[in-house]
């Protein structure tokens, strides 16, 4: 059995009376990419800013390989930076290149020294292939530019885990692909990932395995094959297909 | 007393206004910073605080506290009129710094704090190297009016005794009897001053203007 990096059992988060989502297990193993989908609205981003500690749960437990990350004596900055996190509107460091963008974690993080952070960070952004763009600002960037050196910059910390937060619902249809293609090859080289996205096309052809949310709770999760094909309950075949025939003309075009 | 001598003596007063002005604008600045950080990313409670310092200081005319800080001071350690009067300067500066600080702090997205936080940054060295260098360079023009004022407001210190340019313009013109000579030299002086200043940091704000596509 492969190693479990991610354990979430029971998980809560409340907002005032407003329930965000309710007793959600979910385990993500060493390699894996799993691909969260549901209607908006159902906490699946909440889900994700928990997992990285941005925002406190009401209850429930969160283990990283071993180490329980919501124990209250956990320092959350050091778990953090084995999380990586790439969100909807990139926020890339506005006043950075996109080269120091990726460097200024390593070097205030990690403390490497300048010169091994300076070619780590250009080794991430070649392998974002925007190597060419290093000394760009982000305003200089077109947004799948942006999110591919966001992307970089999650990579450069070594995380054992990425998220990835609706990372192409913020793009243009035509810049979508390019970033869809920095993320598959990143779920072929092994990388274990959490993605919430609306990309059916990724989330068949990448995903290990696709996890529907609805109404703050997990419905079901399986294979792709199996929600696509042999989903238990008649609601994941509903959304699944009408979510597919809405983004799927937006691949075509692009 | 010939043009020469006459304009002289007032603009030797000049020093002393520089010196009022470098002492208390940084120091209003520096005040002001760490004020604005505590109001924003203090609590509750500090930002009630802050809030109370800045509703104080900007409520009252800026002499008058300058008399009251000068009278503490004075009474408790014993500084020259100059120093007093710069320091309390710097202190009155540092409330209308702080809202311009402030203000900055919250005009940059709070995803920038989040997306540092995110790559394992603390909270501090998501101040210090995030949050503070886009809200410096989005305070030069507000800070560039409170710079004048600063300037001008160094004037002040002539209630204390301080030969600036005002004492000075109003020393010789009540020896010489020429009033309106001796306040128009100290205006000009002031006015270019100001004009200087607020060029230099026009520069510094077009040369450290993040590159954008337009």
């Amino acid at each position: 059995m492969a190693n479990h990096i991610l354990t979430i059992k029971n998980l809560t988060k409340i907002y005032g009376d407003n329930v965000i989502f309710e007793g959600i297990d979910l385990t993500v193993d060493e390699g894996d990419t799993i691909v969260i989908i549901g209607p908006s609205g159902t906490g699946k981003s909440t889900l994700l800013r928990c997992i990285n500690l941005l925002t406190k749960p009401n209850g429930g437990q969160i283990w990283l390989d071993d180490l329980e990350i919501t124990a209250a004596d956990v320092d959350e900055d050091n778990v953090r930076q084995h999380i990586g996190m790439v969100f909807q509107n990139f926020l890339l460091f506005n006043h950075l290149t996109a080269l120091n963008n990726v460097k200024l974690g390593l070097v205030k993080v990690k403390k490497m020294d300048k010169a091994a952070a300076e070619t780590k960070a250009f080794q991430e952004l070649e392998r974002v292939g925007l190597s060419d763009r290093a000394h760009h600002y982000p305003g200089q960037l077109s947004g799948g530019q942006q999110q591919r050196v966001a992307i970089a910059r999650a990579l450069a910390m070594d995380p054992r885990i990425m998220l990835f937060d609706e990372p192409t619902s913020a793009l243009d249809p035509e810049l979508i692909g390019e970033v869809l293609e920095v993320m598959r090859k990143l779920s072929l080289a092994g990388m274990t990932m959490v993605v919430v996205t609306h990309e059916m096309g990724f989330a068949r052809e990448v995903a290990d395995r696709i996890v529907f949310m609805e109404k703050g709770s997990i419905v079901e999760q399986g294979s792709p094959d199996d929600l696509f094909y042999r989903p238990k309950f008649p609601r994941t075949r509903e959304f699944l297909w009408k979510i597919t025939e809405l983004y799927g003309k937006k691949e075509e075009e692009a | 007393m010939d043009l020469s001598r006459f304009i002289q003596y007032i603009a030797s007063g000049t020093a002393y206004t520089l010196g009022v002005t470098i002492i208390a604008l940084p120091s209003g600045l520096i005040l002001g910073i760490i004020f604005a950080i505590i109001y924003v990313y203090g609590g509750k409670i500090a930002a009630r605080i802050m809030n109370f310092y800045s509703t104080i200081m900007r409520g009252i005319p800026p002499i008058v506290l300058l008399f009251i800080l000068y009278f503490i001071m004075s009474g408790s350690i014993n500084l020259t009129p100059f120093w007093a009067g710069s320091i309390s300067l710097g202190i009155i500066s540092s409330a209308y710094q702080m809202e311009i600080i402030r203000g900055a702090i919250l005009s940059v997205s709070g995803g920038q704090m989040i997306a540092a936080l995110a790559i394992g940054m603390s909270r501090m060295q998501a101040i210090r190297y995030i949050i503070l260098p886009q809200t410096l360079r989005l305070a030069i023009p507000p800070w560039s009016n409170e710079a004048a004022i600063v300037i001008k407001d160094s004037s002040l210190v002539y209630a204390l005794g301080v030969p600036e340019i005002l004492r000075r313009a109003q020393l010789i013109s009540a020896s010489t009897q020429q009033p309106f000579l001796a306040y128009t030299t100290a205006a000009f002086i002031y006015f270019v001053l100001v004009l200087i200043t607020n060029t230099l940091l026009g520069r510094l704000e077009k040369r450290l203007r993040i590159p954008a596509n337009p």
